[in-house]
């Protein structure tokens, strides 16, 4: 095989990180090349550079033989260079045809003939077999459509080598066939793939081979028919991970600690809806919703906090009503809270750290007295819990915009789960976290349950609601659309759900006639 | 008195007065909604259009013609816009406080040239602009009289309006300033350019802005006059709304505003009892109306008055 792309010895440093440390990466003609590490290990500073978004401190790259100084995005298209970011670089107003054209000069003259471009286009997709709605607004597309509108963008814009950041982090099961198949074929055309992620499941099925990143360097390449799970596990974090998650059988107790009972709640816009929602959690159970991000999960955790009332329905928290109660008030009842947003909800990033961690109690004894805040008392309950939650950070007086994700995480556990919460509420808790956080984030979830809270645990990482759930209900479009007890579910089966198919309907027809 | 109505309002004269009070109001806009599908909000538009009304003022003193002074009108708005640009995207300045700014700014600065090159003792009235009726065009009963038989200036936002509303939706350059006024960031990652998109939508609408100003000094009054656009430039931040960010909607609501200050004027004259203050205020509590009533149902441009800094 011919090689396409060589980076050597690539070297960037930013100030006080080596982001990468001479890493070579080779990717040949025709392959599905997969860049394997943890958040931080390189793998963005490395494909930055490639796309020209940034400059290497030292080495070089050889695209197709030849060394080359990708000077900006534009010249790394211009080569033959397509990125997929992961977050899509789409315009939601625009359709895909929109955006597939902008930034291009797809026929002569400043003339724009969206007609005859569509067709242009669509023979486009035709070739490598993608479906895709061209009239619609990007905002209305599912996002595995919009992320094949970026693999047509690319490609029409001539790649030849697709770069796929993180491609899976936001499709369901059903779609991450689809890239699947979508880049097999891409490959039979002669177009290789760098494909970054951090899930060694999908590495091993769609790669040829695998590069690992950990701390800037490059551990190896592997060819991934050669590679195997605990080992790569390993080469990417360095030490031996244990990757099954210990849990204890669950002891039923009987005793409802969220009541969810048939909720309605209505917008003007989107999908984040309710239709009669109603789920009960028991104390010592986790009870996994899965679901597609935004069908809902937004609108009901609003409703558990206290954010939003329903249009209808009843919510009932430690056997205290909360429907239409403020957040400070269901806060002040036993519950936990651990929102799918670090930086947005979980924590003011601008303020310090034990200004962070006093946000739910600062305004009663003993962190104030008399309406004036009491320093002294919160600095010393912020070291204990720093302490106790092993949060790497200097002081107590540190930012929280300058802590890593993961150790936001603890901050938030820490603030959450120090009162010992009866009821514990988890949305998206782990998205953006590296292995290890991800590992200290479900022991402490477990630990609560074990201890006899009730946890409902909001995802939309299938992986994670199979391996904590003990019982799993799946919302789509703002409806329940089944219950089913852990050891029960398979993962099609849930995946089915998520795209909207009811439980009923899954089993009836595999019932013997 | 129903017949007092119809004689006064339902006649040819009060539409085509509504149409030439509504042109100033359709082309500059056109130049706001450039400047905002671009991303920039330009509530410096008053400014832009006072610049306008002096630059085309003065031009025409100077040449004796109203055209070369419309050149000068239309190239002084750009100026005043050229440093909104350089404010908002170069230093990305808030755009309001820039805006804001600009018009008291200007406001201050034309009547300060106004004085030191004419004194306060006389208006010079200068070449203007004159009913020039469209042959056969004009000929088209009741339409014709309203539409055709205007001052040039309103021919030329006719085409203006036209040329906006292809230019935005039909070329690829239009589809490029809607992208750095929807998601600047998705425009930059496919090699756009968006500061200097952004640059020419603010200027294109300063174009605009003083052209609209010229109708002032060179279509209404023949001289130049301390404020004299009245607040108008604020009505057209009302009128974009409205109209939902499409030039040729804008045109049309720009006619109802037109027609409401027909009305105002004619209130005026009737005498009916009510001070005169009122019938004049009219067109500006119908913004307030307008406005309130459609606050949250429009789609703004989702880049709307947000800097765009790279990382």
């Amino acid at each position: 095989m011919n090689s396409l792309l060589r980076m050597e010895n690539i070297t960037k440093i930013y100030p006080g990180v080596v982001a990468n440390d001479g890493v070579n990466l080779e990717v040949t003609e025709g392959e599905v090349h997969a860049l394997l590490g943890e958040n931080g290990a390189g793998k963005t500073t490395l494909m930055n550079i490639l796309y020209g978004m940034t400059m290497p401190d030292e080495g070089r790259i050889l695209w197709q033989g030849e060394s080359v100084r990708i000077a900006g995005p534009k010249h790394a298209t211009d080569l033959g260079i397509g990125m997929v970011h992961q977050h899509f670089m789409l315009v939601p107003r625009f359709t895909a045809v929109q955006n597939i054209i902008l930034g291009t000069s797809p026929q002569k003259g400043p003339w724009l003939d969206l007609k005859n471009v569509t067709k242009q286009i669509q023979k486009l997709a035709d070739q490598y077999d993608l479906e895709i709605d061209f009239d619609t607004e990007i905002q209305d597309l599912p996002l595995g459509m919009r992320q094949r509108v970026e693999i047509l963008k690319a490609l029409f814009r001539g790649a030849h080598l697709l770069v796929m950041d993180e491609p899976t982090a936001v499709l369901t099961p059903a779609e991450v066939e689809t890239l699947f198949q979508i880049l097999r074929n891409l490959t039979r055309q002669g177009h290789a793939t760098i494909f970054i992620s951090h899930k060694l499941e999908e590495v091993l099925t769609v790669s040829d081979r695998v590069t690992v990143l950990r701390d800037g360097h490059n551990v190896a390449t592997q060819i991934t028919r050669e590679a195997t799970k605990p080992g790569l596990a390993q080469l990417m974090v360095g030490r031996p991970v244990v990757l099954e998650v210990q849990k204890s059988p669950v002891r039923p107790t009987g005793k409802t600690v969220i009541d969810i009972d048939d909720i309605w709640l209505e917008r003007e816009h989107g999908r984040d809806q309710l239709h009669g929602v109603s789920l009960r959690v028991e104390a010592g159970e986790i009870l996994g919703l899965a679901g597609i991000n935004g069908n809902g999960q937004r609108a009901l955790l609003e409703v558990l906090c206290g954010l939003t009332r329903p249009a209808r329905g009843r919510v009932t928290v430690l056997d205290t009503d909360v429907t239409g109660r403020t957040p400070r008030e269901v806060a002040a009842l036993n519950v936990g809270r651990i929102p799918e947003d670090r930086t947005t909800m979980g924590l003011l990033p601008p303020l310090t750290i034990w200004e962070n961690l006093a946000l739910e109690a600062y305004y009663r004894e003993p962190m104030s007295r008399w309406g004036v805040l009491r320093p002294k008392v919160i600095a010393e309950f912020a070291r204990k819990l720093v302490q106790e939650y092993d949060v790497r950070t200097p002081n107590v007086e540190v930012k929280v915009s300058s802590l890593s994700g993961g150790n936001q995480q603890k901050l938030i556990l820490a603030r959450e789960l120090h009162h010992e919460p009866q009821a514990l509420i988890v949305a998206n808790a782990t998205r953006g976290l590296d292995v290890g956080a991800i590992e200290y984030t479900y022991q402490r979830i477990l630990e609560r349950r074990d201890r006899g809270a009730g946890v409902l645990l909001i995802s939309s990482d299938l992986e994670e609601i199979l391996c904590l759930s003990d019982r799993i209900a799946v919302i789509h479009a703002g409806q329940i659309m089944g219950e089913i007890l852990a050891e029960e579910a398979d993962r099609s089966m849930v995946g089915m759900m998520m795209t909207g198919t009811r439980l009923e309907a899954i089993e009836g027809p595999a019932l013997p006639s | 008195m129903l017949s007092t109505f119809a004689d006064i309002f339902l006649t040819v004269e009060f539409f085509s007065a509504s149409v030439r009070f509504a042109m100033p109001l359709a082309v500059a806009s056109s130049g706001e909604i450039i400047s905002e599908r671009g991303g920039i909000v330009n509530i410096g538009l008053e400014g832009m259009m006072l610049a306008g009304a002096l630059g085309g003022m003065m031009g025409s003193f100077y040449t004796n013609s109203p055209w070369v002074g419309m050149l000068c009108g239309i190239l002084a708005g750009g100026l005043v816009a050229a440093i909104h640009a350089f404010m908002v995207v170069t230093l990305a300045a808030d755009q309001v406080v820039s805006g804001a700014a600009l018009n008291i700014g200007v406001l201050g600065m034309t009547t300060f040239v106004f004085r030191a090159v004419y004194g306060i003792t006389e208006r010079p009235i200068v070449a203007h602009f004159e009913a020039w009726p469209v042959p056969v065009l004009s000929r088209i009963p009741f339409i014709g009289p309203i539409l055709f038989s205007q001052i040039p200036l309103v021919y030329v936002t006719y085409v203006v309006v036209a040329l906006v509303s292809v230019v935005l939706f039909r070329t690829m350059w239009g589809l490029g300033i809607q992208s750095v006024g929807e998601h600047p960031r998705a425009a930059d990652s496919v090699g756009l350019h968006v500061d200097r998109l952004r640059y020419m939508a603010v200027i294109l609408c300063g174009f605009l802005a003083g052209l609209a100003g010229t109708f002032f000094s060179l279509g209404q009054l023949y001289t130049f006059i301390e404020g004299m656009t009245g607040g108008r430039g604020f009505i057209v931040l009302a009128v974009v709304i409205v109209a939902n960010w499409s030039p040729t909607r804008a045109a049309l609501v720009a006619l109802l505003f037109g027609a409401a200050e027909a009305v105002g004027l004619r209130l005026q004259a009737l005498d009916i009892g009510i001070p005169y203050h009122f019938a004049l205020a009219f067109p500006y509590v119908l913004t307030l109306i307008v406005y309130a009533g459609l606050a949250g149902r429009t789609r703004m441009p989702h880049a709307l008055g947000l800097p765009y800094v790279k990382d």
